[in-house]
């Protein structure tokens, strides 16, 4: 069996956000990366699954060199392997393309993804390739067992949950509670730093959106505190003042 | 040439469909757009729904709705909805599509995305500007804590857009319904759905007008009935933050923020939660907040609209007698 994990490597999540060179760049100052939160669980699924069934995990990563110390770090939680395509990640089909591309020449049995990024949160990219290498895609994963050839899946839908069965191969995008978030040990922070990673060039065509300038939201204005003897007041504020009830 | 609008069903437990409010915004968004363009406005509506339910898509200014009824459609189906979907862009010529962001949405855009080499843009707050050439447009990022202003130039160009990103105005117009029956991939049914647990007739989150949310600091799911009764007298959806969904005081899909569902109500009520960095980016696209906290220094009054320092066991049952004795 082999397994390829797709991570993203994205913005601490309690970082501020601000913008440089006239709000058309991201400005990285001070700002510390980690693992996608749901790549997070995407590779913590992972890896149980290769202890259970003796599978070869790989992480691929569309991303910059400044990318590698997370890339570096899901191999010391598991990851036999790792793959960067060296392009920066900046639409959602292009990055598709690249997961496709070493797709196809790799043919995992299963591709794991997060649910999303947490830095354009598109929730796009499994349902792209699943679409490009022809093979089904679900998301948000909760629950993942394989059984021979078989996954067995509970899905999060609006309100509940939706169980289902399908073949491999197949592309999953994952959140929790799918597996306890794994922490790197001594071990294998040691062995992460021998373990091959393989930088690529990107293929394909170019991205078929752009971003052209960023804002941040406008500043919240001063909270209107409502003293609790008078709590009452609040319901006719938001009837007559807000204009929402 | 038309503006294709992928609008999503809520089956009820007869088999019957009624259009998803989301999907209402999203007919609306779709018509205000080929305005701009110059076109129409078509609704795709994939599943078995009445006459009546299918030409309100007029009201919200869809001037055709087509209709594919397959029996093999009628269970929600990424692979075979985004296989119609591409067939009725292909049908139409349309070069934008626009689908309201749902957990079928989300999959169906991208997978129809795929198909069409479409740019897709998803979390769409506001109405796009520019022609059909090229189309810039709002989106949320960083979880809500910024914006990007996002050009697409592909043939088709595909957009997801979350609530209130259009404020719908109706009017009694009807669309023409259409039969459409395209080619379906025996591929697109590999997979077998074993069953669907689903709270019926709630409100989904993402699609709640108000939604009433509770942290910690309600103190155990005991406690839940007087912040029900809020929700209630509000007809709003409940939420709650993540470490009540992690002690199992309320079930996964009720989780609000960062690592869970992201919402933009017109009225998000926080009761007793702290206000975290990542739940605020759940939560800050809210027209209005209002916090209950019994700490005035809880972070959460920073984001808030309208405050109360007190205890919510207080509060709460006040608050919903206030709502109630107003009628
Ligand atoms: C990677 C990561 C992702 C995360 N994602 C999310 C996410 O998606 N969503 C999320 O919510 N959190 C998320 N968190 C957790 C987040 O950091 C906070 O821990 C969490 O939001 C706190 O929840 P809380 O406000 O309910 O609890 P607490 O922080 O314990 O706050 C309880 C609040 O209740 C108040 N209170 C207590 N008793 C009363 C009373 N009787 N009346 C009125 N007020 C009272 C207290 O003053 C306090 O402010 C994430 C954390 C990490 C590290
Ligand atoms: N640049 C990237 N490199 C590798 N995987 C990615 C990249 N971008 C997105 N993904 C994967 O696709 C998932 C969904 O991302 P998105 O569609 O951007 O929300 C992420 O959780 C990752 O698993």
């Amino acid at each position: 069996m082999k397994i390829l994990v797709c991570v993203t490597s994205v913005p601490d999540t309690t970082a501020r956000i601000s913008f440089t060179d006239g709000d058309t760049k991201f400005s990285k100052a001070g700002v510390q990366y980690i693992t996608g939160p749901y790549d997070d669980y995407a590779l913590s699924r992972a890896v149980e699954l290769k202890e259970q069934l003796g599978a070869t995990l790989t992480v691929l990563n569309v991303g910059e060199a400044d990318a590698e110390p997370v890339i570096r770090k899901c191999l010391a939680i598991g990851a036999d392997d790792a793959i960067r395509v060296n392009a920066e990640p900046t639409d959602a089909y292009f990055v598709a393309e690249q997961i496709a591309a070493i797709a196809r020449q790799e043919s995992y049995d299963l591709i794991l993804m997060g649910r999303e990024s947490i830095d354009f949160n598109g929730g796009q990219v499994h349902g792209i390739v699943g679409e490009m290498l022809g093979i089904p895609s679900f998301s948000p994963v909760m629950k993942l067992d394989i059984e021979g050839t078989k996954a067995k899946i509970a899905r999060e839908i609006e309100g509940g949950k939706e169980t289902l069965e399908a073949s491999l191969p197949l592309v999953l995008g994952c959140q929790e509670p799918i597996a306890e978030w794994k922490i790197p040990n001594m071990r294998g922070i040691m062995t992460a730093r021998t373990k091959p990673l393989r930088v690529v060039e990107p293929s394909g065509s170019d991205s078929l959106t752009k971003v052209q300038k960023y804002e941040l939201p406008p500043p919240k204005g001063a909270c209107r505190m409502i003293p609790a003897e008078e709590a009452e007041t609040l319901i006719g504020l938001l009837r007559t003042e807000a204009k929402i009830i | 040439m038309s503006v294709l609008i992928f609008a999503e069903l809520d089956q009820a437990a007869d088999g019957t469909g009624s259009l998803r409010k989301s999907s209402l915004e999203a007919i609306f968004y779709g018509a205000q757009v080929a305005g701009m363009l110059g076109t129409t406005a078509t609704a795709l509506v994939i599943g078995s729904a009445e006459a009546p339910e299918l030409e309100l898509t007029g009201n919200y200014g869809a001037t055709k709705v087509l209709h594919a009824t397959a029996e093999r459609l009628a269970q929600p189906n990424n692979m075979a909805y985004a296989t119609v979907l591409a067939a009725a862009a292909g049908q139409e010529g349309s070069s934008v599509v626009i689908i309201a962001k749902s957990s079928l949405g989300d999959a169906v855009a991208a997978r129809a995305a795929g198909k069409l080499k479409a740019g897709l843009v998803s979390n769409v707050v506001d109405l796009p500007e520019g022609d059909a050439a090229s189309l810039r447009v709002k989106r949320s990022i960083y979880t809500g804590k910024a914006f990007a202003i996002t050009e697409m130039k592909s043939p088709v160009k595909i957009i997801t857009i979350r609530k209130n990103a259009v404020a719908p105005q109706t009017t009694d117009a009807k669309a023409a319904i259409e039969a459409f029956s395209p080619t379906l991939n025996d591929q697109d049914f590999v997979a077998q759905v074993t069953g669907v647990e689903k709270a019926t007739g709630e409100v989904p989150l993402t699609e709640a007008d108000i939604i009433v949310s509770g942290g910690r600091g309600m103190r155990g799911p005991e406690n839940w009935g007087i912040l029900e009764d809020l929700a209630h007298a509000l007809h709003a959806a409940t939420g709650c933050s993540k470490p009540v969904s992690d002690l199992d005081w309320r079930p996964h899909h009720e989780h609000i923020g960062q690592t869970g569902i992201k919402v933009s109500p017109n009225l998000y009520v926080a009761c007793g939660i702290s206000g975290a960095i990542q739940h605020l980016a759940g939560v800050n696209g809210s027209k209005v907040i209002v916090v209950i906290n019994k700490d005035a220094e809880a972070p959460f009054f920073k984001a808030a609209d309208y405050g109360i320092v007190g205890d919510v066991f207080d509060i709460l049952p006040r608050l919903t007698k206030a709502v109630q004795s107003a009628g």
